[in-house]
């Protein structure tokens, strides 16, 4: 890395401003003023919109395998995703996902 | 009906919230550890990468900047990138107007600085599931959610930045982060129309990896969106 330190110190007040404004945006600016029936619509739908196309990727090529779709992953992110749709609860998701992940792992060590 | 104090409520709105943030930390933990390797090896000094975590507040944009400032491209490339990857936060933000948009602007200031994605996916679960929540017991609950994540966020990556170098990768802690997601997402697919949304986001999501910073997720997200409301409509329409 060849910055300065004012240069690196200045990408990360402008990454902060920048980030704080985008978060800030409509809840800041819009306040309580009514939104229009299609907008809200389609906002309901912003979590199951964004995370399954923010995960997919990683599960399918994760980076720990150099991009190789891996089995014990698959398998993890599967639970992860069963757990937590049946229990309807997000810890149970984690620890199905994360059991699935280490069983899996071990298995492969020990074969 | 009766009408309660509006104190208690409130406060175990907050402790509600504390209760529903702290599994997160499990998928923080990794994240904010590794970033901190990352910053090391990079060439930051404590003071920068301590910086980023702090004032940024936003994981994926701060490795997408490290990234690209340790190919050492331009000042303009690395804010337009990171900023890019954050940009799905603006559909956060606007989604929260309808439950947080009549809240004090400080409140909403405040939001602002914690509406990350695990804050963010915890709180929208609780407002859809409780409409019954007043706007003050909304925030409270934001705030709880963010109390336990926001100082193991900090916290954690000063511990990567001193002693990240040493965690073994058989642990694979990369991998707790997609099952995270995965485990917040499931619960939220409640009808068919959240289904066909998730389905959508992740085939275009796919489709348009290849794309620079975030751009796939962008178009993946807004098609999903519209996919959802499309199905929600005609359901509503069969009936």
């Amino acid at each position: 890395m060849t910055y300065s330190d004012a240069a690196i110190w200045g990408i990360i007040g402008c990454l902060a401003v920048g980030t704080f404004l985008i978060r800030f945006s409509f809840l800041g600016l819009m306040g309580d003023r009514a939104m229009p029936p299609i907008v809200l619509r389609l906002l309901r739908f912003t979590p199951v919109a964004v995370l399954p196309g923010m995960v997919a990727p990683l599960v399918l090529w994760p980076a720990a395998t150099d991009g190789q779709p891996d089995l014990v992953r698959l398998i993890a992110a599967a639970a992860a995703l069963g757990v937590g749709y049946w229990t309807r609860n997000v810890v149970w998701g984690i620890l199905g996902g994360v059991s699935a992940l280490y069983a899996g792992l071990g298995l492969t060590a020990l074969l | 009906m009766i009408v309660s104090t509006a104190k208690a409520p409130a406060k175990n709105a907050y402790l509600a919230g504390v209760r529903d943030g702290w599994p997160y930390i499990f998928m923080v933990i990794p994240f904010s550890i590794l970033f901190g390797v990352v910053a090391m090896d990079a060439g930051l000094s404590v003071g920068q990468a301590m910086g980023f975590t702090v004032l940024v507040i936003a994981g994926a944009a701060q490795f997408a900047a490290l990234q690209l400032m340790v190919e050492n491209a331009a000042v303009t490339l690395v804010l337009l990138a990171a900023l890019a990857v954050n940009l799905r936060m603006a559909m956060y933000s606007a989604s929260l107007v309808p439950y947080l948009g009549a809240a004090p602007l400080w409140q909403r200031a405040l939001v602002a600085y914690l509406n990350f994605d695990q804050t963010y996916m915890a709180s929208i679960a609780r407002y859809e599931d409780r409409p019954e929540m007043t706007t003050d017991q909304r925030f409270l609950y934001f705030m709880g959610v963010a109390t336990p994540i926001a100082p193991v966020w900090y916290a954690m990556t000063l511990v990567g930045i001193y002693a990240g170098s040493t965690i073994p990768e058989a642990w694979a802690l990369d991998f707790v982060l997609p099952i995270t997601f995965l485990a917040m997402v499931a619960p939220m697919l409640k009808s068919l129309a959240h289904v066909a949304a998730a389905v959508v986001s992740i085939i275009v999501a796919l489709a348009l990896n290849g794309l620079p910073s975030g751009a796939g997720l962008l178009i993946a997200a807004f098609c999903a969106m519209c996919a959802g409301a499309a199905v929600e409509t005609a359901m509503e329409r069969r009936q």
